[in-house]
């Protein structure tokens, strides 16, 4: 082979591999910036008072038991609502309207929903169950219906996993319908020409072979809805007791984060730290898991 | 070809009757006015190059087509007196009848017994000491039983490509079909697994009608009664094994035999 040319080809990929590395390397060290800061600020306020006492008042000791039993509630409530909306929807795009119209145009608002600004969600449900409601219809029905337990009207807990909910349903839509069209035809073929109707092919084949990649999606969108703040403020807003009750305002670890890091005092700063690295290591926790479980693409 | 028992050659009664059977891909005309009879508890086998449609036949038998869209059939398969392409037909007891066995073993993702027996469970309720018998006759029938007697609990995944296969047989047999449709069923697999599916396949033509995709001609001719050569979407010859390999009428065929072209 000609001598420059074999030169200018090695010349070209040592200058590709070196400006590689340098993005790469540059990306990690912020990253690494941002976990040693979490690690160093949030470590020293981590302590058992964290999860068992409630969000002081300015210049007393305290912890964030309420948040984080604000945070955890909240997002089972979401999940546990926008699961099934999720896996059904996604089941329909995959499997019985893969083809059709309609299942193109529900594929198209999912992915307008899934890259909505989460602000933007926390206005929906603000406006559709906390601000305009006062002596409307619904909240009557709500009332007749709940009594005081009715959760319209005001701020509560609903609210915010309703809003989380609206996060949750497209992350489970997508990675449902992604994870079922891995599973390969010959599969489905194969049950079908059992006799199996396609609901039996469903539940008993295609499901079962997506399960893995369905339960990742399903932690991929706890991880996604653990930090969001901006619904929540709208929704849920804040407590700084004590609150089991759903109709009431909430606390959340994001909510109380973002009121702690902005105030003035101290010990309110090293709270809002140990908040973010718990919610940091939950996410890391999740995003751990849903790698192990995640299948390989080939089947 | 091996020697059949004459009960099994006897048999001359019609079991499907394929009647003008044309294919559409979307626009595409992929199977051209296509008529052949498939003769009951006998093996037919389809034979032709990649491409010529026989596959596309197979498939209409049990309609499993009909899970894509734009594809079409025309014409008539008439099982048992009954057009099976009329819209009014189940297709799902359609399938009951008609099983099939595909090209990649394809066990579901659960235990062996599960596999076997969920088939079963569609159709029918029964004790589960009467599932047990069932599932175990038809996996000794797919000559997998004293493999996997002592590993039923264990997924269907773990078993050897070969396994797989038979256990799809198993599967397909233990729904007790008239028709079982095999879409070459041991290209995925080693001589050994192959030698043992094609055995199989001769035992199993005693009670059921078989009819073979393949691109194999020996496997063609070892396991079947009566051979259909399929080119370019149309039938060009179907007539008994022995005469289309040793003495076909068309040269077409005399051709593809003889490994002059396909």
């Amino acid at each position: 082979m000609n001598a420059t040319l074999y030169f200018r080809r090695k010349l070209w990929n040592g200058m590709f591999l070196f400006l590689s590395v340098l993005a790469a390397g540059f990306g990690l060290i912020w990253l690494g910036f941002i976990l040693g800061a979490l690690v160093y600020n949030g470590f020293e306020a981590v302590s058992p008072k964290l999860f068992l006492e409630m969000t002081p008042p300015p210049g007393e000791d305290g912890g964030l038991a309420n948040a984080i039993f604000g945070s955890v509630m909240m997002s089972v409530m979401a999940v546990i609502a926008g699961t099934p909306l999720g896996l059904f929807a996604g089941t329909y795009l995959a499997e019985y309207g893969r083809y059709t119209r309609l299942a193109f145009f529900v594929r198209f608002v999912n992915d307008i929903l899934l890259s909505a600004p989460s602000i933007v969600t926390g206005l929906f449900i603000y406006e559709l169950v906390v601000y305009n409601v006062p002596g409307s219809f619904a909240q009557k029905i709500c009332t007749t219906i709940l009594g005081s337990a009715c959760f319209m009207g005001h701020f509560s807990a609903v609210a915010g996993a309703l809003s989380l909910m609206v996060i949750v349903i497209p992350v489970v839509v997508r990675t449902t319908e992604n994870m079922l069209l891995l599973v390969p035809n010959g599969l489905r073929e194969a049950a079908a020409a059992l006799g199996a109707p396609q609901s039996s092919v469903i539940r008993a084949v295609t499901w079962r072979a997506a399960r893995a990649g369905i339960v990742t999606g399903v932690l991929l969108a706890i991880a996604r809805i653990s930090g969001e703040t901006a619904p929540l403020l709208f929704t849920a807003l804040n407590n700084q007791f004590w609150s089991r009750d759903l109709s009431q305002p909430m606390s959340s670890l994001p909510v109380v984060i973002f009121q702690f890091a902005m105030s003035p005092y101290e010990d309110w700063h090293r709270l809002a730290w140990a908040g973010a690295l718990l919610i940091t290591a939950t996410v890391l926790t999740l995003s751990i898991i849903a790698r192990v479980l995640q299948p390989k693409r080939s089947h | 070809m091996d020697a059949k028992t004459p009960a099994s050659v006897a048999g001359t009664n019609i079991k499907v009757d394929i009647r003008d059977l044309s294919f559409y891909y979307g626009g595409t005309k992929a199977l051209k006015n296509v008529s052949l009879p498939l003769y009951d508890r006998q093996v037919t086998a389809f034979i032709g190059p990649s491409g010529c449609g026989k596959s596309t036949l197979l498939r209409i038998l049990n309609r499993i087509y009909e899970l894509y869209p734009n594809q079409r059939a025309e014409g008539e398969v008439v099982l048992d007196g009954e057009n099976i392409l009329g819209s009014r037909l189940d297709t799902n007891l359609l399938r009951s009848r008609v099983g099939m066995v595909f090209q990649k073993p394809t066990p579901f993702p659960m235990t062996i017994y599960d596999n076997v027996a969920f088939g079963i469970r569609l159709y029918e309720r029964m004790p589960r000491s009467e599932l047990d018998g069932r599932i175990e006759s038809a996996l000794q029938r797919a000559a997998l039983w004293t493999e996997v007697k002592d590993k039923l609990k264990e997924s269907g995944l773990s078993l050897s490509g070969g396994q797989q296969q038979r256990l799809c047989i198993a599967r397909t047999v233990a729904t007790r079909p008239e028709v079982i449709l095999l879409d070459e069923p041991c290209s995925a697999l080693d001589p050994i697994s192959t030698a043992k599916i094609e055995e199989l396949i001769d035992e199993l033509s005693a009670e059921y009608t078989i009819v073979i995709v393949t691109h194999n001609m020996q496997q063609a001719s070892r396991t079947s009664d009566h051979t259909a050569f399929m080119y370019l979407g149309e039938l060009v010859e179907f007539g008994p094994t022995e005469k289309i390999f040793t003495a076909p009428d068309k040269k077409q065929t005399e051709q593809y035999i003889t490994g002059r072209f396909g």
